[in-house]
């Protein structure tokens, strides 16, 4: 797993596509490949409320990313200083053997290119100090740029909370 | 890395205008981002707003003026030079004015932050006939305020920030979004605020929401008339407000007597112990409590009264002008500074009036666009022969398109200024391409709320199509009918520099941050010495303006009917992913959803042999459409819906001609249909036939 994660507060998201639309236009997609995808679960009803889930989904920067493994020149590669997984577009054949491998679907097809291309958790920015457009303009400022250790005592906070507004006292 | 630069401005993807930034790089936009200064925003921005960029680089948008060659609605087009096109435009209004005078002219906008220029622009060509598009949008719930308050619905800003319940009433906030309203309700409901909201479906807003109630369509007044009843039966009510404030409680008490939370259950389908928890929850909540008046729930026979009862609930609550309540917006004038000139100040006043003003058994208030349908196809009270549509688009948002071209057939000059090919548009005479907001500037407006503010869109990156900014477009017409004198503007410098004169602020104060503060603090009225703009200065139940046009204050409530076997109420709505009927087209919006579907009860669906997915066909009276089904439990048996917007017949727009169907076609005959005291229109009347097609 890469340093970073993306943690989405499902409170708060209203799962309105907008990051679908920052990552599309930042990284100026042509129809077809989707970096990051809102899956809507649901709706499924939950003491008489229609509840439904949104789930983001861009690429997880897997620690053993399969997708490189699965690579056969080299084009898809883990950024040594901080584990980011990105595609190195020059040395893309389009085999697909990624999105073979990949368990989560984020390799994604180009058809304009014939290449690969996938969630780089908008590097550029990323150096330049900044968050990817995803997070950046979240509607709902539902997705937070954490590490993944804060991802984990974020959602502990949250629960908390959530657990502790819900008493009766 | 070539020339770059940050512009501040504002968003023109849809009515909401948020505030943004702009980062553009060797001339062409980069990023668009919410401002970031601006609480609520930080940064945020929906879909719609960052598909601005590829709306900006898309080629299937206005290019140059055009002028129709063949008959209206032909498609048949020549590209004409700007010259060109107000040749044009001059002869023709010229010949109407001539022959009918000023007044034979009118213009509609979609109404928000930079109607100055267009008020004013008709106030220079001398006629009175200006108007906004809110007769499909919320005239009713602004009436129906006016009448309690004597403040609009725009008057009235929603602190949902510090609310503690909030109850929406089809208003689907988190998808016909405001990006600010958003984060604030996000927000309230963190700290604890509960939400309530009744629709005839299940939305993202119900699914987000700590109590859904499924309402029959239609029976909203029911289901507030028996809060009301049990508000007032309990004492639930804040007696020191009302006591202070309002007028008319003992006609109210009275005349809810008999509407009993029993009662509203058989018409509304929501159990009776629902009505009375709600009723004791908001109470204890009060005054932090929002009962919100309505959008969607604009669009029936009887909206005016459904949202003058939920502004009764306001009031009873006390929820008038506190904090997590209603409160007016403050503008220049409550912040103690001079404000904005107008354009319009240095242009002579219209003597005649404007055209519905003594219309016979006419809805309150005036400038209804349906009522200005009437006035083209009679000719009544005078003849209005010339219609600029700008940046609205009535054919695609009033019922019964073809009803509607058959009177626009009676003008002589109809012109629609847009950046996009609209219906409206599409069966003009000539098309006037303005710049995209991301290419022009407009001119400063003021942000009423708590906070009062002035602020500014500005241009980022030059026009890539030969494309004018608004106040060039209405100034060169003006100057082609002899009253160029009062648009003495040679750049929208001058224009800021004339708004500004006089208010201690200068252009580059909003550089910084996009616009400019014209108060600290929040600004809120002492509650010991509220002003209501109404006769008695109080909020009235009982309203005297209503009584003196012949209307009920409290009106009884009547059954709708209910549609036959087979035969379901017409409902639609907003994604968050378009804008009306204006964005279907995006690329990047046109890829998350392209087309619509119909929302159908399961139930109802098994008995017609309707399974999820299937095509059905949609029709009414002579005219039908196919679409696929979404079979589903979570909306109403007496209702269909399908989101609005869709069904595009222009072929230029390639991606959303003919994808998916549009609902106000199936609302024939219902043109003229209207709340009779608010004059809104009635849309949701709409009953349609569905069967499982071939």
């Amino acid at each position: 797993m890469s340093n970073y994660y993306i943690y989405q507060d499902q409170r708060r998201c209203i799962g309105c596509y907008a990051c679908e639309v920052h990552c599309k236009t930042q990284n100026n997609l042509p129809v077809g490949p989707r970096f990051c995808r809102i899956i809507q679960v649901g709706p499924k009803m939950a003491r008489g409320i229609p509840r439904m889930q949104f789930v983001f989904m861009p690429c997880f920067h897997c620690e053993q990313p399969w997708c490189v493994t699965a690579c056969p020149t080299g084009a898809m590669q883990k950024r040594a200083k901080d584990g980011i997984v990105f595609v190195d577009q020059s040395l893309c054949i389009g085999c697909k053997s990624c999105i073979t491998a990949c368990p989560w679907g984020g390799p994604q097809w180009d058809q304009e290119s014939k290449k690969v291309a996938k969630c780089d958790y908008c590097m550029e920015r990323i150096d330049a100090g900044l968050k990817p457009a995803c997070v950046t303009k979240c509607t709902a400022h539902a997705l937070h740029w954490v590490t993944a250790a804060e991802a984990s005592s974020l959602k502990r906070e949250l629960f908390a909370r959530e657990i502790a507004e819900n008493l009766p006292y | 890395m070539g020339e770059a630069s940050s512009v501040y401005s504002i968003c023109g993807m849809c009515a909401v205008r948020c505030p943004i930034r702009v980062e553009v790089e060797n001339g062409a936009v980069k990023w668009i981002e919410g401002n970031p200064h601006v609480s609520g925003i930080e940064g945020s921005l929906c879909a719609k707003g960052s598909a601005g960029l590829s709306f900006q680089y898309d080629a299937e948008r206005l290019q140059s003026p055009m002028i129709r060659i063949g008959p209206r609605g032909s498609g048949q087009w020549k590209k004409a030079t700007w010259d060109e096109a107000l040749d044009y435009i001059e002869e023709k209004l010229k010949a109407v004015t001539e022959k009918y005078g000023a007044r034979a002219t009118a213009l509609a906008d979609r109404c928000g932050l930079f109607t100055d220029l267009t008020k004013s622009f008709m106030k220079a060509l001398g006629s009175p006939n200006y108007m906004d598009h809110d007769d499909t949008c919320a005239k009713n719930v602004n009436i129906a305020c006016q009448s309690l308050f004597g403040y609009g619905r725009g008057e009235l800003g929603y602190d949902f920030a510090n609310a503690k319940h909030i109850v929406l009433y089809g208003r689907n906030v988190f998808e016909s979004l405001q990006v600010k309203e958003v984060n604030n309700i996000l927000d309230a409901m963190e700290n604890g605020a509960k939400i309530t909201y009744i629709d005839i479906r299940a939305t993202v807003t119900a699914s987000k929401a700590d109590k859904f109630l499924m309402i029959r369509p239609g029976t909203d007044y029911a289901f507030n008339l028996a809060l009301i009843h049990v508000v007032l039966k309990e004492n639930l009510y804040d007696q020191d407000f009302v006591n202070k404030w309002v007028t008319g409680l003992t006609e109210l008490e009275a005349f809810v007597a008999p509407y009993t939370p029993e009662w509203a259950e058989k018409e509304t389908g929501i159990p009776a112990y629902e009505i009375v928890k709600l009723a004791r929850e908001v109470s204890s909540a009060k005054p932090k409590v929002i009962f919100h008046g309505g959008w969607m729930l604009a669009r029936y026979i009887d909206s005016f009264y459904s949202s003058r009862s939920i502004n009764i609930l306001n009031a009873l609550m006390g929820s008038i002008e506190t904090e997590g309540g209603l409160i007016v917006g403050k503008g220049a004038k409550d912040a103690g500074v001079k404000g904005l000139n107008s354009l319009g100040d240095k242009i002579p006043g219209v003597k005649d009036k404007i055209f519905d003003a003594d219309l016979p058994s006419k809805s309150m208030g005036t400038g209804h666009i349906i009522n200005l349908y009437k006035v083209i196809k009679t000719g009544q009270p005078y003849p209005v022969k010339a219609f600029f549509a700008y940046r609205y688009d009535p054919i695609a948002s009033l019922p019964d398109p073809e009803a509607q071209k058959k009177v626009l057939d009676n003008l002589d000059l109809l012109v629609s200024i847009d950046v996009n090919y609209s219906d409206t548009g599409w069966y003009s005479d000539v098309i006037l391409p303005e710049a995209t907001y991301l290419e022009r500037s407009n001119i400063i407006a003021v942000q009423k709320g708590q906070k009062p503010s002035l602020v500014m869109r500005r241009q980022a990156v030059r026009p890539r199509y030969d494309s004018k900014p608004a106040w060039e477009i209405f100034k060169l017409i003006a100057e082609r009918m002899g009253a160029g004198q009062y648009f003495p503007y040679d750049s929208i410098e001058d224009v800021w520099n004339y708004q500004l004169e006089g208010t201690g602020f200068e252009i580059d104060d909003f550089n910084a941050k996009g616009q400019v503060a014209l108060s600290k603090s929040p600004i809120l009225m002492d509650r010991n010495d509220l002003k209501f703009k109404t006769p008695s200065g109080k909020i009235e139940f009982m309203s005297s303006t209503l009584a003196k046009n012949d209307f009920e204050s409290l009106a009884p409530y009547v059954t709708p009917k209910k549609p036959e076997k087979g035969s379901f109420r017409l409902t639609f709505g907003r994604t968050p992913v378009h804008t009306s009927a204006q964005s279907q087209n995006n690329i990047y919006l046109n890829e998350i959803l392209s087309e619509n579907t119909l929302w159908i009860n399961e139930t109802e669906a098994s008995e017609l042999g309707i399974r999820d997915g299937d095509t059905v066909e949609v029709g009414a009276d002579t005219y039908s459409g196919k679409i696929k089904a979404k079979v589903t439990p979570l909306i109403h048996p007496e209702a269909v819906f399908m989101l609005h917007g869709f069904g595009s017949e222009i072929p230029l727009k390639t991606r959303s001609f003919k994808k998916g169907l549009r609902d106000s076609k199936f609302a024939k005959g219902l043109l003229e249909t209207v709340d009779p005291v608010g004059g809104g229109s009635a849309y949701l009347e709409c009953v349609v036939k569905v069967r499982k097609a071939n």
